[in-house]
């Protein structure tokens, strides 16, 4: 049976199709395939979103895993992160949590924990 | 003091043409009225910025601080916490007054004035919801400024009017947070989002998107707060079909409308405007058709990628600098015209003052087509001539005429044939 994907690996959301044999067309990069790969074997997805730090001016600083993680672990990787306070500045990029689940990802900020006018 | 350039505005679109001008050697002061740069990057905290410009994929805060750095590097002047209030142009200068509370009202002069004032969101008040008028009612981005920058939930369990890209994002964002996300209702018959984001942010969270649907009734309890809402099914004249309604409750609304560009510094100036962008009529050189006034980025045309206001303001900035140099409006002007199911078309004229410049249209399709021609006429010269698959109206397509290969008497037409 043919499978049909819309690519969420960039905005331009490629539709890509997956034959029978596993012959995967309508990718407009490499990273289609790849895309495909994982989403019929173990889908996987960066995860984003906010902790808490003690600055009265930046209450919340936003973060990512650097790396996709299984689809599943994703409500458990928001519990971690509700575990977390930031409570020194830091700059932007910098690992708050290593290796989280064991997925073999790292949650970064994605913004500085600092005051920049 | 005179300034060559004024950029109005700190977001993606100002901070790209602020350095732009200023690589070009120009004196830029860049005036942002929240009180860090970044613009609604910094409330952006998905990924999928940056694959355009970058060729790797950021969340909006990294993709804001790239620019911020440059912005530092190239020693930018500006001010924070500053808001334009008014802005009139005298003989060939444009006079500018700021408001701040550290510094009370300012004016300022300039050669030239770059618009980067982005947009806003569609309320309550601009589609006709019937019902009570509880509180609960929000758009989407700005329970996405409340979440993500200041900490807070707007509520608990959530339900979603239109499913442009800010509301399937908050869908997401809410649902991992930990509210129940009911669903999404959108008036068209296909989405208003990415499809990136209709896989990933509803049906990755088996969260349900009612095509063809909307809000027909709004309830309220006794404290007039929000407590359930009625969803319908639409015919194809968008009037309620009796006997679908569904009923929903829930303590929170959130409104994905739609954007418009904000333009509303420009009352004072008698600028032409284009209904259908809802923002400036601009020539190639983002020009409004008051001279030395540009306009770029979402204060020009709602764009659906970070990357394009980036690379649309970095042009405006650039010419901007060249206007500075030597004023290059006031050549002979042609129209391009979106005809055969096109929403838009910017810019909206060229000016063959512009010489040395680059042409880049962007536009929208008015309906999903699939298989689609595009067709791009001068007289009877046909300039391009190509097929597009999958055109929808979430997404800008945008394509590049040669200035060289026009003639400066006919407009140009542009027209995207449906092929069955």
């Amino acid at each position: 049976m043919k499978k049909e994907f819309i690519c969420i690996v960039c905005p331009r959301g490629c539709r890509i199709t997956m034959d029978e044999e596993g012959n995967i067309t309508g990718n407009l990069c490499k990273r289609g395939i790849d895309y495909v790969k994982t989403e019929v074997t173990n889908p996987t997805r960066i995860v984003t979103s906010t902790v808490k730090t003690i600055f009265p001016e930046l209450p919340r600083v936003s973060v990512k895993t650097d790396k996709p993680v299984p689809k599943g672990l994703i409500m458990d990787v928001m519990k971690e992160l509700s575990k977390i306070t930031i409570d020194k500045p830091m700059e932007i990029g910098t690992v708050i949590i290593k290796n989280i689940l064991n997925t073999d990802a790292n949650v970064v900020l994605t913004r500085s924990c600092m005051i920049q006018k | 003091m005179d300034r060559d350039i004024i950029v109005i505005g700190g977001g993606a679109s100002g901070l790209a043409a602020a350095i732009s001008a200023k690589n070009q050697g120009k004196d830029v002061l860049l005036i942002e009225r929240e009180e860090q740069l970044g613009g609604i990057l910094n409330q952006c905290i998905h990924n999928g910025f940056g694959l355009e410009v970058f060729k790797e994929e950021y969340t909006g805060p990294e993709y804001a601080d790239l620019y911020i750095k440059e912005f530092h590097k190239a020693k930018i002047d500006y001010l924070v916490d500053t808001t334009v209030i008014k802005l009139d142009k005298e003989n060939d200068k444009f006079i500018l007054f700021s408001s701040s509370l550290a510094k009370g009202i300012q004016k300022f002069t300039a050669k030239a004035v770059i618009i980067s004032t982005g947009c806003y969101e569609r309320t309550r008040g601009s589609i006709v919801i019937p019902g009570d008028r509880p509180k609960g009612v929000i758009t989407a981005g700005s329970a996405q400024r409340y979440l993500n920058i200041d900490g807070y939930m707007v509520g608990k369990k959530v339900f979603i009017l239109g499913s442009g890209d800010i509301g399937l994002i908050m869908a997401r964002r809410m649902y991992l947070e930990g509210a129940e996300v009911l669903g999404v209702a959108e008036l068209m018959p296909y989405s208003n989002g990415l499809n990136r984001n209709i896989v990933q942010c509803l049906n990755d969270f088996d969260i349900p998107l009612y095509l063809s649907h909307t809000v027909t009734k709004v309830n309220a309890d006794e404290k007039n707060r929000l407590s359930s809402i009625v969803i319908q099914k639409v015919d194809d004249k968008f009037n309620p079909i009796p006997g679908t309604e569904i009923n929903f409750e829930i303590d929170t609304l959130l409104l994905s409308i739609g954007l418009i560009p904000d333009i509303t510094l420009l009352d004072s100036l008698d600028v032409e405007i284009d209904p259908r962008t809802k923002s400036v009529k601009i020539n190639q050189a983002c020009e409004s058709t008051v001279d030395g006034l540009f306009v770029a980025g979402n204060a020009l045309q709602v764009h659906d990628l970070a990357d394009n206001v980036s690379k649309e303001s970095e042009r405006a900035g650039k010419y901007a600098s060249e206007y500075v140099n030597e004023d290059l409006s006031g050549g002979i002007n042609i129209n391009i015209v979106p005809r055969e199911n096109l929403g838009y078309v910017s810019p909206q004229f060229i000016d063959f003052a512009w010489k040395n410049s680059e042409i880049i249209c962007s536009f929208r399709s008015k309906k999903k087509i699939e298989k689609a021609v595009l067709r791009v006429v001068q007289g009877d010269k046909i300039l391009i001539n190509k097929r597009l698959n999958f055109v929808v109206p979430a997404e800008m397509e945008t394509f590049g005429l040669d200035i060289d290969s026009l003639n400066q008497d006919d407009d140009i037409t542009i027209d995207l044939e449906e092929l069955s």
